[in-house]
């Protein structure tokens, strides 16, 4: 095969494989690079920008790789050759100073980005915020209404364009709250309460699941998500209130014990602080430790009344 | 009287049944071959008691190979799993076998397959590379390599008797605790483990005191070889980082065996504590692991480019800032845990910064091709492949650094596809590299070339096929670890595509095989009688192939960095030779004692048999009281029988 063959063959398949992938994801939606939500729209923006900025030193890396590569090789006596030349402090100071520049550049990026996204902060709307509690179980997700008194299983409504404040615990080894489409996750620790902030841009229903290992049936901790208008929200709550099912503390128990693939379930009512029983079950009474323990995360203060 | 163990413990389904039977078959044609060869006596002199650095190399990367074949089974039933068990079909293995089976595939991917290539490597050419004929310590090398075989053996033990861990390859508690994890799985992990962790610091501290110790005349530090250069800095990390990953096990063995309560989630214990600790050694470990393959691409792009290091100073500085910074960046494996902005950001600008080192290596490495002469042998090709690979895997990295973009991305298979990328286009080709470079030097013959180009290939191609879908899967939601998903997710056709890249990389994994086995039956052919077969320029290739077991007859002066291409350059004749009598350590199989009890120590406390591990444990303990009393140690090889090994090897150099 000619050299000339070879790369139109190369040409042709590379044109294959880019059609391909379009054709792919064109048919497919790309949850992070689609999203719904304030968060997701703002952490979408960050890794274009950061991607942009990489190549700018991504890009003169391969192009310099196959172009020196190919103008070097042995074959090609024409080209200049300088054994000994093994240093020159001005070139090295430009390769020492570009990436210097632009990790500058992303750093700050990184710093101001970290706080305005921070997970644990209140978003600003004007639409008054909702509360929900989550708790992992083994393997299922229970989330607490505490406000509206109601609970549910693997399935979480709120109104559109207004912040939740997810306050997340675990019941369970560790696992990780993950909604892709409305912003970053955070991890769901027994003993301790997480916060995630988010507010999705519209009605919708979104997929979400557990990020971390949590043992056997951890494929099957998914949930979903529906943000809806306020009214629906108001109308659901209404219809959950009537269902008349209601979650006691054994009831929760039993909701506690391991299962796999749990179907969705709502209930009427749930027990007084429920979420603050199951976060201090497992810190240490003073009487058995000796002394004080500190809330083992950040536990906030403003939480602490919202635990009922 | 045998703990927890009893028959139940052999029974399995019939992959694992499968499983169980090769190993055994394996096992059972390797005692008859031996026995038939009458090679029990060879095996036993020359190779297990030996405490020769090049047997020990060579052993470390002949049990890192057979890991590396165990591993990539595993990677194909993970990727057969994914691309098959979604809706309503649920694959063909269990949830729990699954979870050990990419358990088993992560820990014994870098503690015994990486690990075990650097540590190979480092063996065969630390000492070459500055002119020294053994290591600081000869017996503790024997004790490290031992130990990691006792390792390797106890987690492939865990198919045969009992069952892996189910919790991942760094077994997050509390998952990992007695309460969720009540089988023998995370015990095996933790010991396997720990036995081969003793045997990495041990190593460390040899190496770092071989280098700084035993260089030959003139070779100052700024004239080392940059291979031993990153060799040091990493070994400097290794013992900072292993005494972290030994603490952090022992206390979660005794949450285990003892009822202690350091990480559980109740009693006070605080799982967050050891995600912290494990990831302190973790961090660190994989910049062990890449440090030296660096070294490897440095050496290569020279001798390949056939000119000077480029920036050698630049690279020193670059090598041991990374070093410095590895470890202080461990958070950005938790972003997710929330330990507040300032924190978060602290950690990910850190991590950033490592990019600036690596980068101004990358720059280095490209400026040492140009105005060279580049000879595209298979060394070169697994470096410009590496240079692609990382720089899309570095990108990642960048991203991932980000704490408000790695809240999106987090134990997604993003990130899985990032770190695949670093290590296996970092630390895999650049160990693949070092071997197909210096194994003339070990055996004397070359691998075949072509055999060498088509496994090249099938890696790259078949790495990017399987690891690029697995971006795009993480940015759509795919969580790693997966057992089972909704069809209505779209995900099947890149998993499937992820599939098709895994075999592909099985054929390179394939005709790397073939090399060792057509390189060795065309060996008279690819005979290396120079003794320097790349044109080479450091200390190694000045020695005749395969180097003598003493290594050089004469110890050399340097003067130059490159001090074997000065040498050639100056057409330098060596001077009539005056041998002298080599001091040279006897054979002794105290290591291999020391490694087998404890082995027995670790099967003990893994099955709770209460009698075996103080037997163990004081086996240990024996060996080394025989040891330290025996003052009979070492022999002298005479001059006279120096004098004959390198008259012949002349003879064939120069016929």
């Amino acid at each position: 095969m000619s050299k000339k063959l070879k790369l139109v063959g190369f040409l042709l398949l590379s044109l294959g494989v880019v059609l391909l992938v379009a054709g792919y994801l064109h048919g497919h939606s790309i949850a992070v690079l689609n999203p719904q939500g304030f968060i997701a729209n703002k952490e979408r923006g960050l890794i274009v920008t950061i991607t942009l900025l990489m190549l700018i030193v991504v890009i003169p890396v391969f192009a310099l790789t196959f172009a020196i590569a190919w103008k070097y090789r042995e074959g090609n006596t024409a080209a200049r050759y300088s054994p000994e030349w093994d240093h020159n402090r001005w070139v090295e100071a430009v390769w020492w100073a570009v990436p210097l520049v632009l990790i500058t550049v992303i750093s700050m990026i990184s710093w101001s980005s970290s706080h305005e996204l921070d997970p644990f902060r209140p978003l600003r709307s004007a639409n008054p915020p909702i509360t929900i509690q989550v708790v992992a179980l083994q393997w299922k997700w229970l989330f607490i209404y505490p406000d509206q008194n109601i609970a549910t299983v693997n399935f979480v409504q709120f109104p559109a364009n207004t912040p939740v404040d997810f306050q997340i615990t675990s019941d369970a080894p560790m696992n990780s709250f993950w909604i892709p489409q409305l912003g970053g996750q955070i991890y769901a620790m027994a003993g301790m309460s997480t916060q995630l902030h988010l507010m999705a841009d519209g009605a919708g229903s979104y997929r979400g699941s557990s990020a971390n290992l949590s043992g056997q049936g951890f494929a099957d901790m998914k949930f979903m998500v529906k943000a809806s208008s306020a009214t629906d929200f108001n109308s659901w709550i209404r219809s959950v209130k009537h269902s008349n099912h209601n979650l006691t503390m054994a009831g929760y128990d039993q909701l506690a014990q391991p299962s796999y693939n749990n179907p969705q379930a709502i209930y009427s009512s749930k027990p007084l602080n429920l979420y603050g029983t199951i976060l201090t079950k497992y810190q240490p009474t003073t009487s058995t430790m000796g002394l004080q323990k500190a809330p083992q995360s950040a536990v906030s203060s403003s939480q602490k009344g919202n635990m009922n | 009287m045998l703990g927890k163990l009893n028959l139940q413990a052999l029974q399995h389904g019939p992959i694992v049944l499968g499983a169980q039977i090769s190993i055994v078959l394996a096992g059972i044609s390797v005692i008859a071959l031996l026995t038939y060869f009458k090679r029990w006596k060879w095996l036993w002199n020359e190779w297990l008691t030996s405490l020769d650095p090049k047997k020990i190399g060579v052993m470390y990367i002949a049990i890192a190979v057979l890991m590396l074949l165990r591993g990539f089974v595993d990677a194909l039933m993970i990727r057969a799993q994914q691309a098959t068990s979604v809706g309503a079909s649920h694959g063909f293995l269990t949830s729990d076998h699954f979870q050990q089976i990419f358990s088993a595939h992560g820990t014994i991917m870098i503690f015994f397959v990486a690990m075990g290539l650097m540590f190979g490597l480092i063996n065969l050419i630390v000492p070459l590379h500055i002119g020294a004929r053994d290591v600081a310590f000869p017996f503790l090398n024997s004790i490290s390599f031992w130990l990691f075989a006792a390792g390797m053996a106890l987690i492939n033990l865990s198919l045969v008797l009992g069952e892996f861990s189910a919790a991942g390859w760094l077994a997050y508690p509390p998952l990992s605790g007695l309460a969720y994890s009540p089988g023998v799985g995370v015990d095996y992990w933790i010991w396997s483990l720990q036995i081969a962790g003793v045997g990495s610091l041990l190593s460390g501290i040899n190496f770092v005191v071989t280098i700084l110790k035993m260089r030959c005349p003139g070779m100052t530090l700024m004239k080392m070889p940059m291979f031993v250069w990153t060799v040091l800095c990493s070994m400097i990390m290794v013992i900072f980082a292993f005494p972290i990953l030994t603490a952090t096990l022992t206390m979660l063995a005794l949450d285990r065996s003892l009822g202690m309560h350091f990480f559980t989630s109740d009693m006070g214990g605080n799982p967050m504590m050891y995600i912290n600790l494990i990831w302190a050694w973790g961090h660190p470990e994989v910049y062990i692991l890449v440090l030296p393959a660096f070294g490897v691409y440095s050496e290569v792009v020279a001798t390949f480019s056939r000119k000077r290091l480029f920036g050698y100073t630049s690279m020193v500085w670059a090598t041991a800032s990374i070093a410095l910074l590895s470890f202080i960046v461990w958070l950005h494996h938790f972003f997710t845990m929330g330990a507040g902005a300032n924190v978060n950001a602290f950690f990910g600008i850190m991590t950033g910064v490592i990019a600036i080192p690596t980068g101004v290596k990358i720059f280095n490495w490209l400026f040492t091709m140009f105005r060279g002469r580049i000879l595209f042998a298979t060394p070169m090709l697994w470096f410009l492949g590496f240079v692609v690979l990382f720089t899309i895997g570095g990108m990642a990295g960048v991203l991932l650094s980000v704490p408000s973009i790695d809240f999106q991305v987090h134990n997604s298979l993003f990130l899985v596809a990032h770190f695949h990328m670093m290590i296996v286009g970092g630390v895999v080709f650049g160990y693949f590299a070092g071997i197909t470079y210096w194994f003339p030097k070990i055996f004397g013959f070359k691998l075949n070339e072509r055999l060498g180009r088509y496994a090249f290939w099938c890696w790259s191609v078949g790495f990017t096929l399987a690891f690029v879908p697995l971006y795009i899967l993480g940015l759509m939601g795919a969580t790693r670890r997966l057992d089972h998903y909704d069809a209505s997710l779209g995900w099947q056709g890149l998993f499937a595509v992820a599939g098709v890249g895994a075999l592909i990389v099985g054929a390179g994994i394939g005709f790397q095989l073939l090399q060792f086995v057509v390189s060795f039956l065309q060996r008279q052919q690819n005979m290396d009688t120079t003794g320097d077969p790349w044109n080479g320029r450091t200390l190694e290739w000045s020695t005749a192939s395969p180097v003598p077991f003493y290594n050089f007859a004469i110890t050399p002066e340097v003067s130059d960095r490159d001090p074997f291409w000065a040498a050639k350059q100056a057409n330098q004749k060596p001077d009539q030779p005056h041998y002298t009598d080599i001091h040279m350590p006897k054979n002794t199989p105290l290591g291999l004692y020391i490694a087998g009890f404890s082995f027995l120590f670790g099967f003990a406390v893994i099955w709770h048999i209460l009698w075996l591990a103080p037997v163990g444990l004081l086996g240990v303990i024996a060996c080394v009281i025989i040891r330290v009393s025996d003052d009979d140690t070492g022999y002298y090889l005479p001059a006279v029988e120096v004098a004959k090994i390198e008259a012949t090897s002349k003879r064939r150099r120069y016929a």
